[in-house]
C-alpha cells in the first residue's frame, strides 16, 4: 500500500485549490480562476487515480486508512479509508469535477473564481464523505457539502431559485436532524464511539434497529431521493446552472444510496429485512410512476430530473433484494448514471447555453444546425434508455435479471422501464433534435465547440467503455459487496 | 488461417468500415466511404464462407472472446457459437449486406447523408452479426438491441420528414414491449438455468421440463410450466423483432427509411431475428406444447391477416412491407409446427427474393423519380427490362412457383402444419393455404399494375390531386424533394448498373437456393446438433423425409396439389381484375365498403395504440404530475407543513406587538392567573 494519505489528498487538493482560486478575486481575473481551478480539479482528479491502481480487490477490509483524533473529548476521529464501494464515487467524483470546471469555461462570466472555488471544495467535500469511516466527521461532510451547493444555486440559478433552495431545505432539514439524532444515538449505545466500523458489529434490538433504520431512511431518502420525498429535486435541476445540475446528479443523489450502503444495511441488518418490502414497493413506484411522469413534462431539465429519480429507483430497488447481483448492480447504476445523467445535463446546458430556454417547444430540428451535438445526444440518449453497450444498459439489466430471481413481479414492475425509459428518453429526442428547423433561434445554432466536444467525448468514453467491458467496475466491488451481504445475513439481534 | 481470427474478423470488419466512415463521415469523400464499408462487408462475406466450408467439414465452436464482467455466481461473456445455423444466417447476412452496400452506391447517390448512410448499414451487419454469432442470451441480447438501435437511426435517416421521425421512434418504443418480455424471460433463463450460456441452459433443459413457477404466491393453483411461462416470453420479444400481430405495427411504417434498408433489415436479416432466435432456442421450445401454441397461432393470425392488408395497398413499398409480415407468420407458424429447420429454410429464400423484390420497388421508385404509387405506373416493362425481370423472378419465388426458391420452403411449411398436430395447428393449416391464393394475389396485383397494362405515369400534378383523397396519407407529408415523380412526358428509365447487378445477383438464388438447398438442409440432417426436435411427439420432419424423394419430384408432385391451383387461382384473378377488367375491383370494393374500411385502417391496430396506450400513458402521467406530485406532495404535504408552521408563527407574532401595554397586561394577567391558581389548590 502506498505512503501517501491519498485520501486526505483527494479531500483537502480540491479544497485548497478552491481557496487558492478564491484568492484570485476580482472578475478581471476571471481567466487566471479558470486556469487554477482546471489545475486544481485535474490535480485533485490525478491523485485518485492511484486508489484504483493501488486497489486491493481481494479484501474487504478498509484500504489507505487515516486515523487521527479529532476531537478527542468525544472520541470523534478523523477515520478515513474506502473500500471497493467507495473508491469509485471518489474517482467518480473528482472526474466529474474536472468536466464541471471545463464545462463553465466560457459560460460562467460572473463571478467565475466563486464559481469554480464552490466546485471544487464541494468537491472535497463529497470525497470526504465517501472517504469517511467516522459517523461525526461523515456527518460535518454531508452537511458541510450541501453549502457550496445551496451558494451554487442560489448565486448562479434561475430567476426561481430562492423557491427551489427553500424547498431543498425544507426536504433535508428534517432528515439531516433524524440522522444527527440517530447518530448521538449509536455513540452512547456502542459505549461512546463514532466509529462506523464498530457499529457495524454492534449488537441491537429489533425496535431499536427499527428506529434507527427509519431515522436513516428518512435522510437518505430525500437525498436520493425516494418518492415521495422526490419533489425538490426537479425544482433544484431546474434552476440550477449547468454545472451544478451536473454535480447534482452524478455525485449528489448517490450520498442518499451510499448512506443505504454504508449506514442503513450494516447497522440494522434485521431492520432492513422487516423493511425491505417498503423499500421495494417505493422503488417501483419511482420507476412507474416517476416515468410516467417523466413522459409528459415540457421542461427538458424537469424531464432528465424526473428520469434521474427513475434511475435512482433501480438503484434503491437493487439494494433491499441483498443478493450479489442486485447489489453490484444497483452500484453500477450509480456509477452509470453519473456518466449519463451528467451528460444529459451537460446536452442541455449546450442548448440553453445557445437558445436560453429548457422548454422542449422552443426547439426542433436541432440536428439540421449541430450535427455533432446531435450525434452525441444521441448516444447519451440511448444510455439513458438503457441501450446495450452503454452503461445504462448494465446497471438495469443486472438489476432486472436478479429481481426475476427476487419475485417475478418485481422484476415485471422494473422492467416497465424498458418501455418508459425509452419512450420519454427518444420522445424528447424526437422533439428537440429531428425534424424541420423549427424556429429562427434553431436556424442560427452553431455546432459544438472544441472545449463541448472534449467534454462530450470524455463522458462518452465513460458510457461506453464501461458499457462495453464493465468488467474492472464490477471487479472492486465483489469483495466488499460480499462482506455487506454477509453483514446484512446475520441478525444482529441481542 | 487460425479459425477463431477468422470468426472474430467476420463481425468486425463491418465494424471498421462503419467507424471509419461514421467517425469521418465530414471528411473523407463518397468513393473512400463506400470503399471501406464495402470492403468490410465483403471481407465479412469471404471469411462466412471459408467459415461454412470449415462447418461442413465438421468443425464447430463455442467459446468465449472476453469476460465482459462477473458478479455474485454468475459470469457473463462475450463469445461466438459457431455451427450450422449460425453459419447460414451469417452468409444470408453478409450477402445481402453486400448486395445493398452496391446497390446504394446508385441509390443514394443524390442524398447529402451518403457516408452517414454507409456507416449505419456497415454497423448494422456488425450488430446482426453479433446477434446471430453469440453463444449466450447478453449477447443476444446486445445484437437484438443494437439492429434496433440502428433500425430506429435509419427508419428515420431522413429526419426532416415528420412521418419518418414518429416512424422510427415508433419502431423502437414497438420493439421495446417485446424487449420487455424478451428480458424477462432471459431473467427466468438466469434465475432457474444459473447461467446465460446456450450450452449450460439446454443441457439442464430436459431436467428442468416439469418445473412449476408461482405466478399467484401462496395459491397453489397459481402456478405456470417454467418452460412455458420462459418460451412464451422469449417468444414476446421475437414478435416485437419478427414483427407478430399484435407487435407487428411499426414494420409498414418503417418503409419511411430509405428502401435499401427495407430491403436488409425490415425484410431479409433484422425482422428474421426473431425467427433465428426461437430456433436457437428450439431445445427450449421443444419441451413447451403450450409455447408452440402460441407461436402457431400468433403466426397464422400474422400469416393470413397481414396478407389481406397487402391486397389493399397502393405504395409500393407497403405492398412488399405487408408481404414481408405474412411471410414472417410463416415462418413463426413452421417454428411453431416445430418445423425449425425448415424455418430457417424459408428465412434463407425469402431474404433472397424478398430483398430482391425490394431492390426491384426500389429501382422502379428510382425509374418513377421517387413516386411511389402503383397506380401512377404501368407499362414499366419496357422501359425496365431487368427490373422487369428479376421482380418477376422475385415474385414468383415469392407465390411459391414449382422449382423457384420459394416454392421449396413454402410448400415444405404447408406440409409440415399439415402433419403437426400441436394445439392450433388447424387453424394455422387453413391460414398459410388461404394465405397461398392471397399472396399470389397480392404480389401480381402489383407486379400487374406496376409493369404492365397502360402507362398511367406521366400525369404527376392531375393524379396527385386526385389520389390524395383516396385515403393514402403518406403522400401529403412526404416533402416534395422525395417525392416527385414523373413530369408529363417524362419515361421511366432503368437504373445504373450499381443498381441492376444486385438485382440480377439476388435473382440468382431466388431461382435455384430451393433446389439445391432443400434436400441437405431439410432432410439430409445439415441441422443436427444446431437445432432440437422432440421427434417422439413431433414427428412432422421426420414423415417428410420419407415421402421426400428429390427436389425435381417435390416440384413435379406439387402440380397436382391443392397449393399449386390456389397460387395459380391468384395470379390468374389478379389478371382479371388488374389487367383485364379493371372496373372489377371498384365494383368490390363499394359492395363491401365496411369491411374495407376496416382493412383500410388496418385493423384500427394503430388507433387504438395512439389513442388508448399512448394517450392513457399521457394522460396518467399528467394526472400523476399535476394531481400527485404538485397536488398532494407539494400542496398538502408541503404546503401543509409549511402552512402549519405559518399559522403558528402568526400566532407568535400577535404576542410580539411591540406596545409596553400589551406586555404589561399580559404580564399583569399572568401574574393573577398564577396567584388564583396557588390560592386555590392551597
Amino acid at each position: 500500500m502506498s505512503e501517501m494519505p491519498l485520501l486526505s489528498l483527494a479531500i483537502w487538493v480540491p479544497i485548497l485549490a478552491g481557496l487558492v482560486v478564491l484568492t484570485s478575486g476580482a472578475e478581471r481575473n476571471a481567466s487566471l480562476a479558470r486556469k487554477f481551478a482546471l489545475i486544481g480539479a485535474g490535480i485533485g482528479f490525478l491523485v485518485t487515480i492511484p486508489l484504483y491502481t493501488g486497489f486491493d480487490v481481494s479484501t474487504p477490509t478498509m484500504q489507505f486508512v487515516e486515523l487521527m483524533p479529532w476531537i478527542p473529548r468525544f472520541n470523534i476521529n478523523y477515520h478515513l479509508g474506502v473500500d471497493g464501494i467507495s473508491v469509485l464515487f471518489i474517482i467518480l467524483n473528482s472526474f466529474i469535477t474536472f468536466i464541471v470546471v471545463v464545462a463553465g469555461w466560457k459560460v460562467i462570466n460572473f463571478r467565475v473564481a466563486q464559481y469554480n472555488a464552490g466546485f471544487l471544495i464541494m468537491s472535497g467535500f463529497l470525497n470526504g464523505i465517501f472517504a469517511s469511516l467516522d459517523g461525526m466527521l461523515f456527518y460535518v461532510f454531508f452537511e458541510a457539502s450541501l453549502i457550496p451547493l445551496y451558494l451554487i444555486i442560489g448565486v448562479w440559478g434561475g430567476p426561481n431559485r430562492v423557491y427551489a433552495a427553500f424547498k431543498f431545505f425544507l426536504f433535508t432539514l428534517l432528515g439531516s436532524l433524524l440522522f444527527l439524532i440517530a447518530l448521538i444515538y449509536l455513540y452512547f449505545v456502542s459505549g461512546n464511539s463514532f466509529s462506523i466500523l464498530e457499529w457495524h458489529q454492534l449488537p441491537m434490538a429489533l425496535d431499536a434497529q427499527k428506529w434507527v433504520f427509519l431515522a436513516f431512511m428518512v435522510a437518505f431518502a430525500v437525498k436520493v431521493p425516494m418518492w415521495p420525498v422526490h419533489t425538490w429535486l426537479p425544482d433544484a435541476h431546474v434552476e440550477a446552472p449547468t454545472g451544478g445540475s451536473i454535480v447534482l446528479a452524478a455525485i449528489a443523489l448517490k450520498l442518499g444510496a451510499y448512506g443505504f450502503l454504508r449506514f442503513s444495511l450494516p447497522i440494522a441488518p434485521d431492520a432492513s429485512h422487516e423493511f425491505s418490502g417498503l423499500l421495494i414497493g417505493l422503488s417501483l413506484i419511482a420507476v412507474v410512476y416517476i416515468g410516467l411522469v417523466a413522459l409528459v413534462q415540457q421542461d427538458m431539465k424537469k424531464l432528465v430530473a424526473y428520469s434521474s429519480i427513475a434511475h435512482m429507483g433501480f438503484v434503491t430497488l437493487g439494494f433491499f433484494m441483498f443478493s450479489p447481483l442486485a447489489l453490484e448492480g444497483a452500484i453500477v447504476q450509480m456509477v452509470s448514471h453519473g456518466f449519463v445523467a451528467g451528460a444529459m445535463f451537460f446536452c442541455i446546458g449546450v442548448m440553453y447555453d445557445r437558445v436560453h430556454s429548457r422548454q422542449i417547444a422552443d426547439y426542433g430540428g436541432v440536428v439540421n444546425t449541430m450535427p455533432k451535438f446531435a450525434a452525441f445526444f444521441m448516444l447519451f440518449a440511448m444510455a439513458n434508455a438503457g441501450l446495450p453497450a452503454t452503461s445504462g444498459f448494465v446497471g438495469e439489466f443486472m438489476v432486472i435479471l436478479a429481481s426475476v430471481k427476487f419475485n417475478f413481479w418485481v422484476a415485471f414492475t422494473a422492467a416497465s422501464t424498458m418501455i418508459l425509459g425509452a419512450a420519454y428518453t427518444l420522445w424528447m429526442y424526437k422533439r428537440v433534435v429531428f425534424g424541420d428547423v423549427g424556429n429562427h433561434h434553431v436556424a442560427e445554432l452553431s455546432d459544438i465547440s472544441a472545449r463541448e466536444f472534449f467534454v462530450l467525448a470524455l463522458l462518452a468514453v465513460g458510457a461506453l467503455g464501461m458499457g462495453v467491458y464493465p468488467y474492472p467496475f464490477t471487479e472492486v466491488l465483489h469483495s466488499s459487496v460480499n462482506e455487506l451481504l454477509r453483514h446484512v445475513a446475520v441478525s444482529k439481534i441481542l | 488461417m487460425d479459425m477463431q481470427k477468422l470468426y472474430l474478423l467476420v463481425p468486425l470488419a463491418p465494424l471498421l468500415g462503419a467507424m471509419i466512415a461514421g467517425l469521418f463521415c465530414r471528411i473523407i469523400s463518397r468513393p473512400l466511404a463506400h470503399t471501406v464499408t464495402i470492403a468490410g462487408v465483403a471481407t465479412a462475406f469471404l471469411a462466412s464462407i471459408l467459415i461454412f466450408q470449415d462447418v461442413l467439414a465438421g468443425n464447430t465452436f463455442n467459446g468465449t472472446v472476453y469476460h465482459w464482467m462477473t458478479s455474485g455466481d454468475y459470469s457473463f461473456e462475450v463469445g461466438f457459437l459457431i455451427d450450422q445455423l449460425t453459419v447460414t444466417m451469417m452468409l444470408v447476412v453478409t450477402f445481402v449486406s453486400l448486395m445493398v452496400h452496391i446497390y446504394t452506391i446508385g441509390y443514394m447517390q443524390d442524398d447529402p447523408g451518403y457516408n452517414r448512410f454507409f456507416s449505419y448499414i456497415s454497423l448494422f451487419t456488425f450488430a446482426m452479426l453479433m446477434l446471430v454469432m453469440s453463444n449466450n442470451f447478453m449477447q443476444l441480447f446486445f445484437g437484438w438491441e443494437a439492429v434496433g438501435l440502428v433500425s430506429y437511426l435509419l427508419i428515420g435517416f431522413w429526419y426532416t420528414r415528420p412521418t419518418a421521425i414518429v416512424a422510427n421512434m415508433k419502431a423502437f418504443l414497438v420493439n421495446r414491449v417485446g424487449d420487455f418480455g424478451f428480458i424477462l424471460g432471459i431473467g427466468l433463463v438466469l434465475a432457474h438455468f444459473g447461467s446465460l450460456d446456450y450450452k449450460t441452459v439446454f443441457s439442464q433443459a430436459a431436467a428442468l421440463a416439469d418445473v412449476l413457477v408461482p405466478i399467484v404466491p401462496g395459491v397453489e393453483w397459481g402456478t405456470v410450466s417454467l418452460m412455458s411461462a420462459t418460451c412464451i416470453l422469449l417468444f414476446i420479444g421475437a414478435m416485437g423483432k419478427s414483427a407478430q400481430v399484435p407487435l407487428h405495427v411499426w414494420l409498414p411504417d418503417s418503409m419511411e427509411g430509405p428502401t435499401p434498408i427495407s430491403a436488409l433489415i425490415h425484410a431479409a436479416t433484422m425482422v428474421t431475428a426473431g425467427i433465428f432466435m426461437v430456433a436457437r432456442m428450439s431445445p427450449l421450445f421443444e419441451l413447451s406444447e403450450t409455447a408452440l401454441s402460441f407461436v402457431i397461432i400468433i403466426g397464422s393470425i400474422t400469416a393470413l391477416f397481414m396478407g389481406f392488408l397487402g391486397i389493399i395497398q397502393n405504395d409500393i413499398k407497403r405492398v412488399v412491407a405487408y408481404s414481408t409480415l405474412s411471410q414472417l407468420g410463416y415462418m413463426t407458424v413452421a417454428l411453431g409446427a416445430s418445423a425449425y429447420s425448415i424455418a430457417i429454410f424459408h428465412l434463407m429464400t425469402h431474404a433472397f427474393f424478398k430483398a430482391l423484390l425490394f431492390l426491384g420497388a426500389g429501382a422502379v421508385i428510382i425509374g418513377m423519380h421517387h413516386d411511389q404509387d402503383i397506380r401512377n405506373m404501368g407499362g414499366l416493362r419496357k422501359y425496365m427490362p431487368i427490373t422487369w425481370m428479376t421482380s418477376l423472378v422475385g415474385s414468383l419465388a415469392l407465390i411459391g412457383t414449382p422449382f423457384f426458391s420459394g416454392f421449396y420452403s413454402k410448400d415444405s411449411i404447408i406440409e409440415a402444419v399439415a402433419l403437426s398436430n400441436v394445439f392450433g395447428s388447424g387453424f394455422a393449416y387453413f391460414a398459410v393455404m388461404a394465405g397461398v391464393f392471397i399472396t399470389a394475389f397480392y404480389s401480381f396485383r402489383m407486379f400487374f399494375l406496376v409493369f404492365h397494362g397502360k402507362e398511367r405515369f406521366g400525369k404527376h400534378e392531375s393524379s396527385h390531386g386526385t389520389h390524395s383523397h383516396d385515403g393514402d396519407h403518406d403522400d401529403e407529408e412526404v416533402s416534395p424533394d422525395h417525392h416527385h415523380g414523373l413530369g408529363p412526358g417524362e419515361k421511366p428509365h432503368e437504373p445504373p448498373l450499381v443498381v441492376t447487378l444486385p438485382l440480377i445477383l439476388l435473382a440468382i438464388p431466388s431461382l435455384f437456393i430451393g433446389y439445391f438447398a432443400v434436400e441437405p438442409m431439410l432432410f439430409g440432417g445439415y441441422f443436427d446438433g444446431a437445432v432440437f426436435i422432440n421427434s417422439h411427439i413431433h414427428p412432422a420432419i421426420e414423415e417428410m423425409g420419407k415421402e421426400f424423394h428429390g427436389a425435381v419430384a417435390m416440384a413435379l408432385h406439387s402440380f397436382s396439389t391443392p397449393v399449386f391451383f390456389l397460387a395459380v387461382s391468384g395470379v390468374v384473378t389478379a389478371w382479371v381484375f388488374y389487367l383485364k377488367c379493371p372496373n372489377i375491383p371498384a365494383a368490390i370494393k363499394s359492395v363491401f365498403d365496411p369491411l374495407y374500411k376496416v382493412l383500410e385502417n388496418k385493423y384500427y391496430f394503430d388507433e387504438f395504440n395512439e389513442r388508448i396506450i399512448a394517450g392513457g400513458a399521457r394522460l396518467l402521467g399528467k394526472g400523476l404530475w399535476r394531481g400527485g406530485d404538485a397536488g398532494v406532495i407539494d400542496g398538502v404535504i408541503v404546503g401543509g407543513s409549511v402552512r402549519v408552521v405559518e399559522i403558528f408563527s402568526l400566532l407568535a407574532k400577535l404576542l410580539q406587538s411591540g406596545h409596553i401595554y400589551h406586555y404589561a397586561f399580559s404580564m399583569i394577567f399572568g401574574v393573577c392567573a398564577l396567584l388564583s391558581f396557588w390560592l386555590l389548590r392551597a
